[in-house]
């Protein structure tokens, strides 16, 4: 038993507190608390939120979907570039998601020449791949600085409700490479169907074979269909897609030939914004035929995180900074949405005929 | 009855290894929700290790109810009492809850729970918006709570080092 005179002075609370401070200190600015971040995902979908009026409950960006189910059939020639089991069973069905752009669910289809396909396949052997992609050849910026800096430049100034040109002329002085993005906003075709729309996934991945062998691919969704161009009706019509897709699987299902880049040396393998030629070599892995749509109100697709670092075994990320902050970003937006989803603040329609599809 | 004067050494090594294992596992999880370049590396370390967390603090509590263990001192006051046993029971129900809460929280999410070489964790909850939009929230919380109690025991532990000078710290910190 310790006698009073040989217990230690009370100020030796002192380094005990001050190690209790340090520690804190510590967590907190791990936790991005104070200090370092310049950009957290919780940044970008602050500014997504801002982009226009969110609707809770819904996504923060591509908030407008239509989800889908059908088949992922690979090709004999997937099997050779991963041991991936989604490119060696014969046929898996899978659920997926079309979206447009904006953080409105109720934009008009033709108002963006940006679409979004995401899919999910579940194989036998209990693993999954996430997959979004989009209708852009490339991506808007190599880095997801460049693309917060390029969203909150094309935020409306409180002064005059329109965008301040020298944030815009600052953007494109930083980051050059999304001038030739908005080049391509600008005259993108616009198809008069998703089902003829081409989704490329522009980040690379890593493909790797039953030998071990690697290489760095991108994939794109090639429709069947041919283009054909939005039609002057079709542009009035703020659902003209997905009441194209009801009638078109009526007649039988749409089908994608997925293929993949593979990347040759010193193309860009971690800048997005920047297309690999088109002479590269292809490989078709897949295709994925779709056979049935349903409004996202109540359909499978809504719940869903399509976040594109959900890998299986044989397909790994590259080191593409976007790719990596889709998925950090993509992860903010879905906890947000199903808290407020969970706290019943929905605004999703109850009945169908509220269509944000 | 009879009870020791240290801890045994599953005790120890378990409290060591896993009070390692536990920050480590907060300081991840806090920084990878607000990275936007190691989220995927630091979230496919997370998964195993709390799993493993999990493992260990059932052996844990096995060893701590069906062991016997050292005594308080007789002259500790009776509130510094209270505080130890319920921060304890709090450090144990945590070192529980949160795997539990991580696990159960992803399978209402609709994830995949990957541990290593393409082995998957079965879902423990049906996918849910409604339940994966309170465990989320609820796992963050409950993690800045397990902070701070360990940074109460940590605390207690070195008052009990430094300024009490009693056998307190020495019942973890040494054998018999």
């Amino acid at each position: 038993m310790p006698t009073p005179t040989s217990r230690g002075s009370l100020l030796l609370l002192l380094p005990i507190a001050l190690i209790l401070a340090i520690a804190a200190a510590l967590f907190a600015w791990v936790g991005g608390w104070f200090g370092h971040h310049d950009l957290t995902p919780q940044k970008m979908m602050d500014t997504a939120e801002a982009s226009g009026k969110q609707q809770p409950g819904f996504r923060r960006a591509h908030s407008k979907g239509i989800c889908f189910a059908g088949t992922f059939s690979p090709t004999a020639e997937a099997a050779k570039l991963s041991t991936a089991r989604a490119f060696s069973q014969s046929s898996i069905p899978v659920i997926g998601r079309f979206s447009a752009s904006s953080n409105n669910p109720y934009t008009p289809d033709g108002a963006s020449p940006v679409r979004g396909m995401a899919v999910q396949i579940k194989t036998d052997d209990g693993q999954e791949w996430r997959i979004a992609m989009n209708s852009f050849p490339f991506f808007a910026a190599s880095t997801p600085q460049g693309f917060q800096q390029m969203n909150e430049a094309g935020m409306p100034d409180p002064a005059n409700g329109k965008p301040d040109p020298n944030k815009m002329k600052a953007l494109l002085a930083a980051h050059p490479e999304i001038a030739a993005f908005q080049a391509w906003a600008k005259t993108a075709p616009r198809s008069d169907s998703l089902g003829n729309t081409r989704f490329n996934g522009v980040n690379a991945f890593r493909l790797t074979d039953a030998q071990g062998a690697e290489r760095m691919v991108r994939w794109s969704m090639r429709p069947r269909l041919p283009f054909a161009a939005m039609t002057a009706d079709q542009a009035k019509d703020e659902n003209f897609l997905s009441q194209d897709l009801n009638s078109r699987l009526a007649a039988g299902p749409l089908v994608w030939d997925m293929v993949v880049q593979i990347a040759a040396p010193g193309d860009p393998i971690t800048d997005p914004s920047k297309a690999w030629p088109d002479t590269r070599q292809e490989a078709i892995l897949a295709t994925l035929s779709l056979t049935h749509v349903e409004a996202q109100a109540d359909g499978p697709c809504r719940d869903l995180n399509f976040d594109p670092l959900i890998l299986p075994t044989g397909i790994a990320a590259s080191d593409d900074p976007v790719l990596h902050a889709r998925s950090a970003a993509y992860s903010v937006s879905f906890n947000r949405r199903e808290r407020e989803i969970s706290q019943g603040k929905s605004a999703y329609p109850t009945s169908q005929n509220g269509s944000a599809r | 009855m009879n009870r020791p004067r240290h801890f045994n050494l599953l005790a120890r090594l378990l409290h060591w290894s896993m009070a390692l294992a536990i920050l480590a596992m907060l300081f991840v999880g806090a920084g990878m929700v607000v990275s936007l370049r190691h989220r995927d590396a630091l979230l496919a370390l997370h998964r195993p290790l709390g799993i493993a967390i999990l493992l260990l603090a059932i052996v844990r509590l096995i060893n701590r109810l069906t062991r016997p263990t050292p005594a308080l001192p007789a002259d500790l006051p009776p509130i510094q009492k209270a505080a130890a046993h319920a921060s304890h029971w709090l450090l144990y129900g945590l070192m529980l809850a949160m795997p539990l809460i991580g696990w159960a929280m992803l399978s209402a999410g609709g994830y995949p729970i990957p541990m290593f070489g393409g082995v998957h964790l079965p879902a423990i909850l049906p996918h849910s918006p409604e339940v994966y939009g309170w465990l989320r929230p609820l796992h963050g919380a409950l993690a800045y709570l397990l902070f701070l109690t360990i940074l109460g025991h940590l605390g207690a532990a070195l008052y009990h080092a430094w300024v009490r000078r009693d056998e307190v710290f020495g019942q973890m910190a040494k054998g018999d």
